[in-house]
Protein backbone atom coordinates (compact mmCIF):
# COMPACT_ATOMS: atom_id res chain seq x y z
CA UNK A 1 0.00 0.00 0.00
CA UNK A 2 1.56 2.90 -1.14
CA UNK A 3 0.63 6.63 0.51
CA UNK A 4 1.47 10.11 0.08
CA UNK A 5 1.35 11.91 3.00
CA UNK A 6 3.20 15.11 4.66
CA UNK A 7 6.14 13.64 7.57
CA UNK A 8 7.64 15.82 9.78
CA UNK A 9 11.22 16.11 10.28
CA UNK A 10 12.98 14.89 13.41
CA UNK A 11 16.03 16.09 12.86
CA UNK A 12 18.88 15.89 10.39
CA UNK A 13 22.88 16.16 10.27
CA UNK A 14 25.78 15.82 8.05
CA UNK A 15 27.47 12.61 8.52
CA UNK A 16 30.20 13.41 5.14
CA UNK A 17 31.09 15.52 2.57
CA UNK A 18 27.97 15.76 1.01
CA UNK A 19 25.95 12.98 2.78
CA UNK A 20 23.06 13.56 5.21
CA UNK A 21 20.98 12.05 7.29
CA UNK A 22 17.40 12.42 8.24
CA UNK A 23 15.21 11.36 10.15
CA UNK A 24 11.48 11.71 9.57
CA UNK A 25 8.01 10.87 11.66
CA UNK A 26 5.50 9.20 8.91
CA UNK A 27 2.35 9.20 9.73
CA UNK A 28 1.71 5.17 7.72
CA UNK A 29 4.80 4.76 5.23
CA UNK A 30 7.42 3.34 8.73
CA UNK A 31 5.04 0.92 9.41
CA UNK A 32 3.98 -0.52 5.83
CA UNK A 33 7.87 -0.31 5.04
CA UNK A 34 10.55 -2.99 4.34
CA UNK A 35 14.43 -3.11 3.66
CA UNK A 36 14.89 -1.79 0.32
CA UNK A 37 12.46 -0.27 -0.39
CA UNK A 38 12.77 3.45 -1.11
CA UNK A 39 10.70 6.74 -0.46
CA UNK A 40 9.88 9.55 -2.93
CA UNK A 41 10.42 13.51 -1.39
CA UNK A 42 8.63 16.41 -2.78
CA UNK A 43 10.61 19.53 -3.19
CA UNK A 44 8.89 22.45 -1.91
CA UNK A 45 9.67 24.34 -4.82
CA UNK A 46 6.86 23.79 -7.30
CA UNK A 47 9.96 24.22 -10.60
CA UNK A 48 11.03 21.11 -8.79
CA UNK A 49 8.46 18.80 -10.38
CA UNK A 50 9.45 15.44 -9.84
CA UNK A 51 9.72 13.36 -6.54
CA UNK A 52 13.25 12.54 -5.28
CA UNK A 53 13.60 8.41 -5.12
CA UNK A 54 15.84 8.09 -1.54
CA UNK A 55 16.58 4.62 -0.41
CA UNK A 56 15.57 3.62 3.44
CA UNK A 57 18.54 3.26 5.89
CA UNK A 58 16.58 2.59 9.04
CA UNK A 59 13.10 1.46 10.13
CA UNK A 60 11.45 2.66 12.91
CA UNK A 61 8.15 0.74 12.96
CA UNK A 62 7.25 0.90 16.31
CA UNK A 63 7.64 4.17 16.41
CA UNK A 64 6.52 5.28 12.65
CA UNK A 65 10.02 6.82 12.01
CA UNK A 66 12.28 6.48 8.66
CA UNK A 67 16.19 7.52 8.94
CA UNK A 68 16.97 8.61 4.91
CA UNK A 69 20.60 9.14 4.18
CA UNK A 70 21.48 10.31 1.00
CA UNK A 71 23.90 12.28 -0.88
CA UNK A 72 23.41 15.94 -1.98
CA UNK A 73 23.81 16.11 -5.92
CA UNK A 74 21.48 18.90 -7.12
CA UNK A 75 19.05 20.88 -5.88
CA UNK A 76 16.39 19.32 -5.27
CA UNK A 77 18.45 17.59 -2.32
CA UNK A 78 19.95 20.63 -1.58
CA UNK A 79 17.00 22.08 -0.74
CA UNK A 80 16.49 18.96 1.60
CA UNK A 81 19.83 19.05 3.27
CA UNK A 82 18.70 22.36 4.63
CA UNK A 83 15.63 21.13 6.31
CA UNK A 84 15.67 20.92 10.30
CA UNK A 85 13.49 19.80 13.25
CA UNK A 86 9.88 20.56 13.02
CA UNK A 87 9.79 21.27 9.38
CA UNK A 88 8.00 19.26 7.07
CA UNK A 89 8.40 17.32 3.78
CA UNK A 90 5.54 15.48 1.27
CA UNK A 91 6.72 12.02 0.96
CA UNK A 92 5.17 9.12 -1.16
CA UNK A 93 5.89 5.37 0.04
CA UNK A 94 6.77 2.75 0.54
CA UNK A 95 8.25 2.09 -2.83
CA UNK A 96 9.86 -0.53 -4.96
CA UNK A 97 9.64 -4.40 -3.92
CA UNK A 98 12.81 -4.51 -1.10
CA UNK A 99 15.40 -7.42 -0.30
CA UNK A 100 13.86 -10.70 -0.14
CA UNK A 101 14.61 -10.86 3.98
CA UNK A 102 13.49 -14.29 3.69
CA UNK A 103 15.54 -15.50 1.71
CA UNK A 104 18.48 -15.20 4.64
CA UNK A 105 17.27 -17.63 7.36
CA UNK A 106 20.28 -19.90 8.11
CA UNK A 107 22.66 -18.41 5.36
CA UNK A 108 25.82 -16.62 5.52
CA UNK A 109 24.96 -14.07 3.78
CA UNK A 110 27.13 -10.57 1.90
CA UNK A 111 25.27 -7.17 2.74
CA UNK A 112 27.36 -5.14 0.38
CA UNK A 113 27.22 -1.23 0.16
CA UNK A 114 28.77 1.30 -2.12
CA UNK A 115 29.51 4.86 -1.98
CA UNK A 116 25.54 6.36 -1.63
CA UNK A 117 24.34 2.42 -1.94
CA UNK A 118 25.37 1.84 2.04
CA UNK A 119 22.23 3.22 3.51
CA UNK A 120 20.09 0.21 2.41
CA UNK A 121 22.39 -1.91 3.86
CA UNK A 122 21.90 -0.57 7.28
CA UNK A 123 18.07 -1.12 7.26
CA UNK A 124 18.88 -4.90 5.46
CA UNK A 125 21.38 -5.68 8.15
CA UNK A 126 19.51 -4.69 11.20
CA UNK A 127 16.06 -6.77 9.61
CA UNK A 128 18.43 -9.76 9.28
CA UNK A 129 18.37 -12.28 12.77
CA UNK A 130 20.81 -14.48 11.31
CA UNK A 131 24.55 -14.92 13.51
CA UNK A 132 26.97 -11.84 13.46
CA UNK A 133 29.46 -14.11 12.09
CA UNK A 134 27.24 -15.17 9.53
CA UNK A 135 25.92 -11.49 8.97
CA UNK A 136 29.00 -10.32 6.67
CA UNK A 137 28.62 -6.21 6.26
CA UNK A 138 31.13 -5.32 3.23
CA UNK A 139 30.86 -1.61 2.53
CA UNK A 140 33.11 0.40 0.03
CA UNK A 141 33.74 3.77 0.36
CA UNK A 142 35.59 6.50 -1.63
CA UNK A 143 37.86 8.11 1.30
CA UNK A 144 35.11 9.27 4.10
CA UNK A 145 33.52 6.71 6.45
CA UNK A 146 30.11 7.30 7.31
CA UNK A 147 27.40 4.63 8.76
CA UNK A 148 30.54 2.64 10.00
CA UNK A 149 29.36 2.91 13.76
CA UNK A 150 25.88 1.64 13.24
CA UNK A 151 26.91 -0.73 10.82
CA UNK A 152 29.61 -2.45 13.45
CA UNK A 153 26.39 -2.99 15.57
CA UNK A 154 23.95 -4.32 12.92
CA UNK A 155 26.76 -7.23 12.16
CA UNK A 156 30.28 -7.98 11.15
CA UNK A 157 31.77 -5.07 9.45
CA UNK A 158 34.59 -5.23 6.69
CA UNK A 159 35.83 -1.76 5.04
CA UNK A 160 37.16 -1.25 1.72
CA UNK A 161 38.31 2.28 0.76
CA UNK A 162 39.90 3.54 -2.44
CA UNK A 163 42.62 5.44 -0.94
CA UNK A 164 43.19 2.91 1.85
CA UNK A 165 43.02 5.25 4.32
CA UNK A 166 40.56 2.78 6.28
CA UNK A 167 40.23 -1.15 6.11
CA UNK A 168 41.21 -2.72 2.78
CA UNK A 169 43.05 -0.31 0.08
CA UNK A 170 40.76 -1.34 -2.95
CA UNK A 171 37.15 -2.13 -3.60
CA UNK A 172 34.30 -4.27 -1.96
CA UNK A 173 35.53 -7.48 -3.60
CA UNK A 174 38.97 -6.75 -2.93
CA UNK A 175 37.97 -6.55 0.98
CA UNK A 176 36.50 -9.81 0.18
CA UNK A 177 39.40 -11.58 -1.12
CA UNK A 178 41.43 -9.91 1.24
CA UNK A 179 39.13 -11.20 4.81
CA UNK A 180 38.89 -14.42 2.88
CA UNK A 181 35.07 -14.06 3.24
CA UNK A 182 32.73 -16.69 1.66
CA UNK A 183 28.72 -16.56 1.79
CA UNK A 184 25.75 -18.23 0.25
CA UNK A 185 23.48 -15.47 -0.29
CA UNK A 186 24.87 -11.93 -1.69
CA UNK A 187 21.94 -8.21 -1.09
CA UNK A 188 24.15 -5.38 -2.85
CA UNK A 189 23.61 -1.63 -3.32
CA UNK A 190 25.79 0.69 -5.13
CA UNK A 191 27.15 2.32 -8.61
CA UNK A 192 26.79 0.24 -11.68
CA UNK A 193 30.31 -1.16 -12.29
CA UNK A 194 30.27 -2.48 -8.39
CA UNK A 195 27.11 -3.86 -9.29
CA UNK A 196 28.30 -5.51 -12.36
CA UNK A 197 31.36 -6.95 -11.03
CA UNK A 198 29.04 -8.49 -7.92
CA UNK A 199 27.03 -10.08 -10.39
CA UNK A 200 29.84 -11.75 -12.21
CA UNK A 201 31.41 -12.69 -8.53
CA UNK A 202 27.99 -14.46 -8.01
CA UNK A 203 27.44 -15.93 -11.32
CA UNK A 204 31.06 -17.60 -11.03
CA UNK A 205 30.23 -18.96 -7.86
CA UNK A 206 26.84 -20.15 -8.32
CA UNK A 207 25.68 -17.59 -5.46
CA UNK A 208 21.87 -16.05 -5.13
CA UNK A 209 22.08 -12.61 -5.53
CA UNK A 210 19.98 -9.62 -5.64
CA UNK A 211 21.41 -6.34 -6.33
CA UNK A 212 19.61 -2.69 -5.97
CA UNK A 213 19.53 -0.31 -8.86
CA UNK A 214 18.90 3.00 -9.76
CA UNK A 215 17.87 5.12 -12.13
CA UNK A 216 15.77 8.48 -13.18
CA UNK A 217 12.42 8.24 -12.08
CA UNK A 218 9.53 9.91 -12.88
CA UNK A 219 6.07 8.60 -11.40
CA UNK A 220 7.80 6.20 -9.14
CA UNK A 221 5.17 3.82 -8.96
CA UNK A 222 5.05 2.05 -12.34
CA UNK A 223 3.58 4.61 -14.65
CA UNK A 224 5.54 6.19 -16.82
CA UNK A 225 8.31 3.02 -17.88
CA UNK A 226 10.79 6.08 -17.40
CA UNK A 227 13.05 4.19 -14.84
CA UNK A 228 13.75 0.78 -16.58
CA UNK A 229 16.55 -1.62 -16.93
CA UNK A 230 17.55 -4.38 -19.49
CA UNK A 231 16.31 -7.67 -18.34
CA UNK A 232 17.00 -11.13 -19.66
CA UNK A 233 13.60 -12.52 -19.53
CA UNK A 234 10.81 -10.96 -21.27
CA UNK A 235 9.19 -8.14 -18.78
CA UNK A 236 5.52 -8.68 -17.61
CA UNK A 237 4.73 -5.26 -17.64
CA UNK A 238 5.46 -4.56 -21.48
CA UNK A 239 6.61 -7.97 -22.78
CA UNK A 240 10.23 -6.69 -23.70
CA UNK A 241 13.02 -6.81 -21.94
CA UNK A 242 12.69 -3.38 -19.86
CA UNK A 243 11.71 -4.06 -16.26
CA UNK A 244 10.45 -0.84 -14.27
CA UNK A 245 12.85 0.10 -11.58
CA UNK A 246 10.87 1.89 -9.32
CA UNK A 247 7.81 -1.22 -9.26
CA UNK A 248 9.35 -4.38 -10.38
CA UNK A 249 12.48 -3.62 -8.39
CA UNK A 250 14.23 -1.45 -7.20
CA UNK A 251 15.87 -5.07 -6.06
CA UNK A 252 16.56 -7.75 -8.68
CA UNK A 253 18.17 -11.30 -8.45
CA UNK A 254 21.38 -10.35 -10.80
CA UNK A 255 20.34 -13.21 -13.02
CA UNK A 256 17.85 -11.35 -14.23
CA UNK A 257 19.09 -7.81 -15.28
CA UNK A 258 21.31 -6.80 -17.90
CA UNK A 259 24.42 -3.81 -16.61
CA UNK B 1 -24.53 21.45 -10.96
CA UNK B 2 -23.66 19.56 -14.76
CA UNK B 3 -20.24 18.79 -15.55
CA UNK B 4 -20.77 16.45 -18.52
CA UNK B 5 -19.14 16.89 -21.72
CA UNK B 6 -19.65 15.22 -24.85
CA UNK B 7 -16.86 14.09 -27.79
CA UNK B 8 -18.51 13.31 -30.55
CA UNK B 9 -21.49 11.67 -29.13
CA UNK B 10 -19.65 9.82 -26.44
CA UNK B 11 -20.88 11.65 -22.79
CA UNK B 12 -17.91 12.12 -19.95
CA UNK B 13 -19.08 12.48 -16.96
CA UNK B 14 -16.47 15.49 -16.41
CA UNK B 15 -13.96 16.61 -18.35
CA UNK B 16 -10.99 15.50 -16.64
CA UNK B 17 -9.05 12.56 -18.87
CA UNK B 18 -5.98 11.25 -18.16
CA UNK B 19 -2.90 12.45 -20.41
CA UNK B 20 -1.78 9.12 -22.72
CA UNK B 21 1.65 7.74 -21.64
CA UNK B 22 1.53 9.33 -17.98
CA UNK B 23 -1.09 6.89 -16.79
CA UNK B 24 -0.21 3.34 -17.95
CA UNK B 25 -3.82 2.09 -18.54
CA UNK B 26 -4.57 3.34 -14.83
CA UNK B 27 -3.93 0.79 -12.50
CA UNK B 28 -0.73 2.17 -10.77
CA UNK B 29 -2.75 5.09 -9.92
CA UNK B 30 -6.03 3.25 -9.07
CA UNK B 31 -4.19 3.10 -5.46
CA UNK B 32 -4.09 6.85 -5.23
CA UNK B 33 -7.67 7.51 -6.99
CA UNK B 34 -11.21 6.13 -7.73
CA UNK B 35 -11.00 5.92 -11.61
CA UNK B 36 -14.56 5.96 -11.71
CA UNK B 37 -14.24 9.98 -10.76
CA UNK B 38 -12.10 10.43 -14.08
CA UNK B 39 -14.46 11.51 -17.39
CA UNK B 40 -11.89 9.02 -19.23
CA UNK B 41 -8.92 7.23 -18.94
CA UNK B 42 -6.84 7.62 -21.80
CA UNK B 43 -3.98 4.91 -22.42
CA UNK B 44 -0.47 4.82 -22.75
CA UNK B 45 0.40 4.16 -26.42
CA UNK B 46 -0.56 0.90 -27.57
CA UNK B 47 1.37 -0.44 -31.44
CA UNK B 48 0.55 -3.55 -33.07
CA UNK B 49 3.39 -5.27 -31.53
CA UNK B 50 5.26 -5.11 -28.17
CA UNK B 51 8.01 -1.76 -28.79
CA UNK B 52 11.15 -1.60 -26.07
CA UNK B 53 11.43 1.95 -26.13
CA UNK B 54 14.41 4.20 -25.97
CA UNK B 55 17.50 3.83 -23.74
CA UNK B 56 17.95 5.64 -20.79
CA UNK B 57 18.26 7.94 -18.95
CA UNK B 58 14.75 8.59 -20.82
CA UNK B 59 13.94 11.25 -18.07
CA UNK B 60 14.69 14.75 -17.07
CA UNK B 61 13.78 17.73 -14.83
CA UNK B 62 13.89 20.77 -16.28
CA UNK B 63 12.53 24.80 -14.95
CA UNK B 64 8.68 23.93 -14.14
CA UNK B 65 8.58 21.15 -16.57
CA UNK B 66 10.29 17.62 -17.39
CA UNK B 67 11.93 15.77 -20.33
CA UNK B 68 11.16 12.41 -21.37
CA UNK B 69 12.13 10.39 -24.22
CA UNK B 70 10.19 6.86 -23.81
CA UNK B 71 9.84 6.11 -27.06
CA UNK B 72 6.58 4.72 -26.78
CA UNK B 73 7.43 1.53 -24.93
CA UNK B 74 3.89 -0.92 -24.89
CA UNK B 75 3.44 -4.46 -24.85
CA UNK B 76 1.63 -4.57 -28.01
CA UNK B 77 -1.92 -5.11 -28.84
CA UNK B 78 -3.20 -8.32 -27.68
CA UNK B 79 -1.76 -7.90 -24.44
CA UNK B 80 -3.27 -4.71 -24.10
CA UNK B 81 -7.10 -6.26 -25.02
CA UNK B 82 -6.56 -9.32 -23.18
CA UNK B 83 -4.94 -7.52 -19.77
CA UNK B 84 -5.76 -3.62 -19.79
CA UNK B 85 -9.16 -4.00 -21.18
CA UNK B 86 -11.04 -6.01 -18.81
CA UNK B 87 -9.50 -3.65 -16.27
CA UNK B 88 -10.58 -0.43 -17.51
CA UNK B 89 -13.95 -2.41 -18.24
CA UNK B 90 -14.35 -2.70 -14.51
CA UNK B 91 -13.63 1.11 -13.64
CA UNK B 92 -17.08 3.04 -14.56
CA UNK B 93 -15.07 5.44 -16.62
CA UNK B 94 -14.62 6.22 -20.56
CA UNK B 95 -11.84 4.25 -22.02
CA UNK B 96 -9.99 5.84 -24.58
CA UNK B 97 -7.29 3.82 -26.37
CA UNK B 98 -4.47 6.00 -27.73
CA UNK B 99 -2.97 4.47 -30.60
CA UNK B 100 0.62 4.70 -32.24
CA UNK B 101 2.59 2.73 -35.36
CA UNK B 102 5.51 2.79 -37.68
CA UNK B 103 3.13 3.23 -40.37
CA UNK B 104 -0.24 3.99 -41.96
CA UNK B 105 -0.77 0.25 -42.03
CA UNK B 106 0.49 0.20 -38.52
CA UNK B 107 -2.18 2.18 -37.26
CA UNK B 108 -5.13 1.29 -39.34
CA UNK B 109 -4.56 -2.69 -37.63
CA UNK B 110 -4.54 -1.22 -34.57
CA UNK B 111 -7.59 0.99 -34.82
CA UNK B 112 -9.35 -2.26 -37.06
CA UNK B 113 -8.19 -4.78 -33.95
CA UNK B 114 -9.83 -2.31 -31.30
CA UNK B 115 -13.00 -2.10 -33.14
CA UNK B 116 -13.51 -5.58 -31.92
CA UNK B 117 -13.53 -4.21 -28.04
CA UNK B 118 -15.17 -2.49 -25.83
CA UNK B 119 -13.67 1.41 -26.10
CA UNK B 120 -15.20 4.13 -26.11
CA UNK B 121 -12.71 6.19 -28.36
CA UNK B 122 -9.40 6.54 -30.23
CA UNK B 123 -6.78 8.99 -29.80
CA UNK B 124 -4.23 8.96 -32.92
CA UNK B 125 -0.64 9.73 -31.63
CA UNK B 126 0.92 11.70 -34.69
CA UNK B 127 2.87 13.76 -32.94
CA UNK B 128 5.36 11.41 -30.43
CA UNK B 129 8.54 13.15 -30.61
CA UNK B 130 11.04 10.59 -29.38
CA UNK B 131 10.48 7.60 -32.54
CA UNK B 132 12.15 8.03 -35.73
CA UNK B 133 9.00 6.41 -37.69
CA UNK B 134 5.63 7.29 -37.24
CA UNK B 135 4.96 9.91 -34.21
CA UNK B 136 5.41 13.60 -35.32
CA UNK B 137 6.91 12.24 -38.74
CA UNK B 138 2.88 12.48 -39.74
CA UNK B 139 2.12 15.13 -37.43
CA UNK B 140 3.80 17.88 -38.78
CA UNK B 141 2.56 18.00 -42.35
CA UNK B 142 -0.98 18.94 -43.26
CA UNK B 143 -1.37 16.60 -46.09
CA UNK B 144 0.25 13.61 -43.94
CA UNK B 145 -2.35 14.83 -41.04
CA UNK B 146 -5.13 14.59 -43.74
CA UNK B 147 -4.16 11.32 -45.39
CA UNK B 148 -3.46 9.04 -41.81
CA UNK B 149 -7.08 10.58 -40.57
CA UNK B 150 -8.87 9.54 -43.55
CA UNK B 151 -7.02 6.40 -43.50
CA UNK B 152 -7.43 5.66 -39.84
CA UNK B 153 -11.15 6.52 -40.30
CA UNK B 154 -11.78 4.27 -43.50
CA UNK B 155 -11.23 1.22 -40.75
CA UNK B 156 -12.65 2.93 -37.46
CA UNK B 157 -15.37 1.68 -35.75
CA UNK B 158 -15.19 4.23 -32.87
CA UNK B 159 -15.08 7.83 -32.93
CA UNK B 160 -11.69 9.16 -33.65
CA UNK B 161 -9.01 11.61 -31.79
CA UNK B 162 -6.21 13.15 -33.90
CA UNK B 163 -3.43 14.08 -31.09
CA UNK B 164 -1.39 16.63 -32.66
CA UNK B 165 1.99 18.31 -32.08
CA UNK B 166 2.96 21.51 -30.75
CA UNK B 167 5.88 21.85 -32.90
CA UNK B 168 4.23 23.00 -35.75
CA UNK B 169 4.37 26.65 -37.11
CA UNK B 170 0.73 27.01 -37.61
CA UNK B 171 -1.62 24.80 -35.44
CA UNK B 172 -4.57 25.93 -37.08
CA UNK B 173 -2.83 24.08 -40.49
CA UNK B 174 -2.52 20.26 -38.86
CA UNK B 175 -6.17 21.34 -37.05
CA UNK B 176 -7.71 21.73 -40.34
CA UNK B 177 -6.40 19.06 -41.80
CA UNK B 178 -7.66 16.79 -39.51
CA UNK B 179 -10.73 17.73 -39.39
CA UNK B 180 -10.93 17.49 -43.45
CA UNK B 181 -9.85 13.82 -43.03
CA UNK B 182 -12.44 13.02 -41.07
CA UNK B 183 -11.35 13.70 -37.21
CA UNK B 184 -14.35 13.60 -35.12
CA UNK B 185 -11.99 15.44 -32.29
CA UNK B 186 -8.74 16.52 -31.69
CA UNK B 187 -6.04 16.06 -28.68
CA UNK B 188 -3.91 19.24 -28.06
CA UNK B 189 -0.87 20.05 -27.15
CA UNK B 190 1.37 16.56 -27.24
CA UNK B 191 5.10 17.63 -25.81
CA UNK B 192 7.27 20.42 -27.27
CA UNK B 193 10.62 18.93 -28.28
CA UNK B 194 13.37 20.08 -26.16
CA UNK B 195 16.99 19.43 -25.06
CA UNK B 196 19.16 19.32 -21.70
CA UNK B 197 22.90 19.82 -21.50
CA UNK B 198 24.78 18.15 -18.21
CA UNK B 199 27.21 21.01 -18.16
CA UNK B 200 29.43 19.09 -15.26
CA UNK B 201 29.47 15.67 -17.56
CA UNK B 202 29.32 17.64 -21.20
CA UNK B 203 27.09 15.07 -22.00
CA UNK B 204 23.66 15.25 -22.96
CA UNK B 205 20.90 15.00 -19.94
CA UNK B 206 18.93 11.93 -22.29
CA UNK B 207 20.06 8.88 -24.09
CA UNK B 208 17.89 10.00 -27.02
CA UNK B 209 19.80 13.86 -26.94
CA UNK B 210 16.16 15.11 -27.23
CA UNK B 211 12.48 14.53 -25.64
CA UNK B 212 9.33 15.98 -25.05
CA UNK B 213 8.78 18.72 -22.32
CA UNK B 214 5.60 18.44 -20.50
CA UNK B 215 4.84 20.11 -17.16
CA UNK B 216 4.00 23.63 -15.90
CA UNK B 217 6.54 25.25 -17.85
CA UNK B 218 4.47 24.52 -21.44
CA UNK B 219 1.11 25.86 -20.54
CA UNK B 220 0.69 29.25 -22.06
CA UNK B 221 1.88 27.64 -25.18
CA UNK B 222 -0.73 25.14 -24.76
CA UNK B 223 -3.59 27.11 -24.14
CA UNK B 224 -2.60 29.84 -27.31
CA UNK B 225 -2.88 26.89 -29.07
CA UNK B 226 -6.07 25.41 -28.20
CA UNK B 227 -7.68 28.92 -28.77
CA UNK B 228 -6.53 29.01 -32.11
CA UNK B 229 -7.18 25.68 -32.54
CA UNK B 230 -10.91 26.14 -31.24
CA UNK B 231 -11.36 29.30 -33.74
CA UNK B 232 -10.24 26.74 -36.87
CA UNK B 233 -12.32 24.03 -36.55
CA UNK B 234 -15.94 23.18 -35.51
CA UNK B 235 -15.31 19.53 -33.88
CA UNK B 236 -14.14 18.94 -29.77
CA UNK B 237 -10.96 20.05 -28.68
CA UNK B 238 -9.38 18.27 -25.41
CA UNK B 239 -6.14 20.35 -24.55
CA UNK B 240 -3.90 19.43 -22.31
CA UNK B 241 -0.08 21.01 -21.54
CA UNK B 242 1.17 21.29 -18.07
CA UNK B 243 -2.53 21.03 -16.06
CA UNK B 244 -2.15 21.13 -12.81
CA UNK B 245 -4.71 22.38 -10.92
CA UNK B 246 -8.80 23.13 -11.19
CA UNK B 247 -7.85 26.89 -12.50
CA UNK B 248 -5.66 25.42 -15.22
CA UNK B 249 -7.90 23.11 -16.48
CA UNK B 250 -10.84 26.29 -16.82
CA UNK B 251 -8.27 27.94 -18.41
CA UNK B 252 -8.32 25.30 -21.38
CA UNK B 253 -11.99 25.15 -21.10
CA UNK B 254 -12.22 28.65 -21.66
CA UNK B 255 -10.08 28.50 -24.32
CA UNK B 256 -12.46 26.23 -26.12
CA UNK B 257 -11.23 22.96 -25.20
CA UNK B 258 -14.63 20.83 -24.33
CA UNK B 259 -12.15 18.33 -22.13
CA UNK B 260 -8.53 18.35 -20.42
CA UNK B 261 -6.11 15.50 -19.99
CA UNK B 262 -4.00 15.51 -17.21
CA UNK B 263 -0.55 14.32 -17.32
CA UNK B 264 3.05 15.46 -15.96
CA UNK B 265 0.93 16.52 -12.41
CA UNK B 266 0.21 12.90 -11.67
CA UNK B 267 3.95 12.45 -11.27
CA UNK B 268 3.82 15.55 -8.29
CA UNK B 269 0.33 14.50 -6.86
CA UNK B 270 -1.10 10.78 -7.59
CA UNK B 271 -4.32 12.74 -6.62
CA UNK B 272 -4.26 15.32 -9.29
CA UNK B 273 -6.56 14.40 -11.48
CA UNK B 274 -9.51 13.95 -8.75
CA UNK B 275 -8.59 17.23 -7.08
CA UNK B 276 -8.84 18.90 -10.28
CA UNK B 277 -12.19 17.27 -11.56
CA UNK B 278 -13.34 18.40 -7.26
CA UNK B 279 -11.52 21.74 -7.98
CA UNK B 280 -14.04 22.70 -11.35
CA UNK B 281 -17.35 21.43 -9.55
CA UNK B 282 -16.22 23.96 -6.40
CA UNK B 283 -15.30 26.62 -9.17
CA UNK B 284 -18.88 26.17 -10.61
CA UNK B 285 -20.56 26.62 -7.45
CA UNK B 286 -18.69 29.39 -6.79
CA UNK B 287 -19.55 31.27 -10.01
CA UNK B 288 -23.17 29.69 -9.87
CA UNK B 289 -22.28 28.14 -13.47
CA UNK B 290 -24.80 25.63 -13.69
CA UNK B 291 -23.90 23.96 -16.88
CA UNK B 292 -20.54 23.11 -17.72
CA UNK B 293 -20.92 23.51 -21.18
CA UNK B 294 -21.36 26.92 -21.23
CA UNK B 295 -17.82 27.72 -19.87
CA UNK B 296 -16.36 26.28 -23.04
CA UNK B 297 -14.57 29.18 -25.25
CA UNK B 298 -16.43 31.53 -23.40
CA UNK B 299 -13.68 33.67 -23.65
CA UNK B 300 -12.80 34.83 -26.93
Amino acid sequence: MKIKETCTVIGQERIAQDVYSLWLQTGRIASQARPGQFVSLYSADGSRLLPRPISLCEIDDVQGRLRLVYRVVGKGTKEFSALSEGDTLDVLGPLGNGFPMEEAAGKRIFLIGGGIGIPPMLAAAQALESDRENKMLVMGYRDELFLDQELAAAGTLYVATEDGGAGVKGNVLDAIRSYGLAADLIFACGPRPMLRAIQEYAADRNITCYLSMEERMACGVGACLGCICASTGVDDHSRVHNKRVCKDGPVFLSTEVEL
Amino acid sequence: MNTKVRIAGVELKNPVMTASGTFGSGVEYSEFVDLSRLGAVVTKGVASVPWPGNPTPRIAETCGGMLNAIGLQNPGIDVFCSRDIPFLRRQNTRIVVNVCGRSTEEYCEVVERLGHEPVDLLEINISCPNVKEGGIAFGQNPRAVEEITLAVKRVARQPVIMKLSPNVTDITETARAAEAGGADALSLINTLTGMKIDVERRAFALANKTGGLSGPAIKPVAVRMVYQAAQAVGIPIIGMGGIATAEDALEFILAGATAVSVGTANFRNPRATVEIAEGIEAYMARHGVEDLSTLIGAVR
